[in-house]
């Protein structure tokens, strides 16, 4: 027997074994709903906590790339200061947090696939209780004992494989969630220790950023006292009080004057 | 004809498309037998692209069973066979 026959007779046999019968026909309709609707809820929480564990590696996938840009910068810097081993050393951080981004992001993927899935289960399992609870009332309503049972058989193998499919997406989706889980755990524990973002986190002592701290304030004094001298030289004094920096003050100058001329010249017109 | 792709749900298929899909049938059922994992993936996929391609979306609020069911797209082929077990994966 061909595959797809193999399959279809035995998840039509579990699923039909899986319906519960009882006494009176109608009861059996009731409770299959109540089944449903629970269904319908643990969905609905399958998709919660599909989307739960998307957005928390979607924050980690933001922490790290902001740390990989923290290693970018640290890189520039130090090589803007003829620091070449500072300089590998942030890239050869940036590129180990490289690939745990990649990785994240195929995780991410997968979760976001998963998500879409669990939703449309749930649509179609929505849109199937919604005719089951209509066509539970038609025949509790006309109800013969003669072609009750029938027309009950139709309408709970119907939802019954639509029950066995929705059960084994939330079956999948929490196994696939668990595995991520237990990866974003071990991911947010090393943030947490420091060991994936100690490398670019200022002020915390790595040593890229206390060298590159020591050398930006030694050159920050330098730029200050410049800056200090050339204030000191003969200005303007009004050019001096409009405006906080000596490299600001020459540059605005000549705007400061065409924008006063273009002024009266407006005043004139 | 119904077909349902676990995870996707149901697609009317025409009859005259069942030639072509009980080829790709075959050869996924062979694969699964040799356990050649590349062969697997790639019936499995061929098999649901022609049902997704000869079919059309049956109501999702009909209650009308498939005729065939066939395993999710990606499942692997440890869960077909497990599958094809009584006691396999479907939840009972």
């Amino acid at each position: 027997m061909s595959l797809m026959k193999r399959i279809s007779l035995i998840f039509r046999s579990k699923a039909n074994k899986a319906l519960d019968r009882a006494e009176d026909p109608r009861e059996t309709l009731d409770y299959s709903y109540q089944r449903q609707l629970d269904l319908l809820s643990k969905v609905r929480r399958g998709v919660a906590d599909v989307a739960t564990s998307r957005k928390r590696v979607e924050l980690q996938v933001t922490q790290l790339e902001q740390s990989a840009a923290k290693l970018q910068a640290q890189a520039e810097k130090s090589l803007q200061m003829n620091r070449e081993d500072l300089a590998r050393e942030a890239l050869t951080r940036k590129s180990a947090l490289a690939s745990q981004i990649t990785d994240l992001k195929t995780q991410h993927a997968q979760l976001l696939g998963e998500e879409e899935k669990l939703t449309l289960a749930q649509q179609r399992l929505q849109a199937k209780v919604e005719s089951f609870r209509t066509r539970k009332e038609t025949i509790k309503a006309t109800y013969t004992a003669a072609e009750a049972q029938t027309r009950i058989n139709e309408a709970m193998s119907g939802i019954g494989e639509e029950m066995g499919d929705v059960g084994l997406a939330i079956q999948r989706a929490e196994d696939k969630t668990a595995q991520m889980q237990a990866r974003a755990g071990a991911i947010d524990e090393l943030i947490a220790s420091g060991a994936l973002d100690d490398a670019s986190a200022i002020n915390q002592g790595d040593d890229i950023t206390r060298e590159l701290e020591a050398m930006s304030s030694q050159a920050d004094v330098e730029a200050e006292l410049a800056r200090l001298k050339g204030i000191s030289a003969p200005q303007a004094p009004e050019a001096i009080e409009a405006a906080p920096d000596a490299g600001e003050i020459l540059a605005d100058e000549p705007e400061k004057q065409e924008s006063v001329s273009d002024a009266s010249k407006d005043g004139q017109a | 004809m119904i077909i349902r792709i676990l995870g996707e749900g149901q697609y009317d298929v025409a009859d005259h498309a069942l030639d072509r899909l009980n080829e790709l049938d075959a050869t996924l059922e062979a694969a699964v037998e040799a356990s050649d994992d590349a062969a697997f993936s790639t019936a499995l996929a061929s098999l649901l692209d022609g049902v997704r391609t000869a079919g059309v979306a049956h109501p999702a609020d009909s209650l009308d069973e498939s005729d065939l069911i066939l395993p999710p797209s990606d499942a692997t082929i440890d869960e077909v066979r497990q599958m094809l077990n009584e006691d396999g994966l479907i939840p009972g």
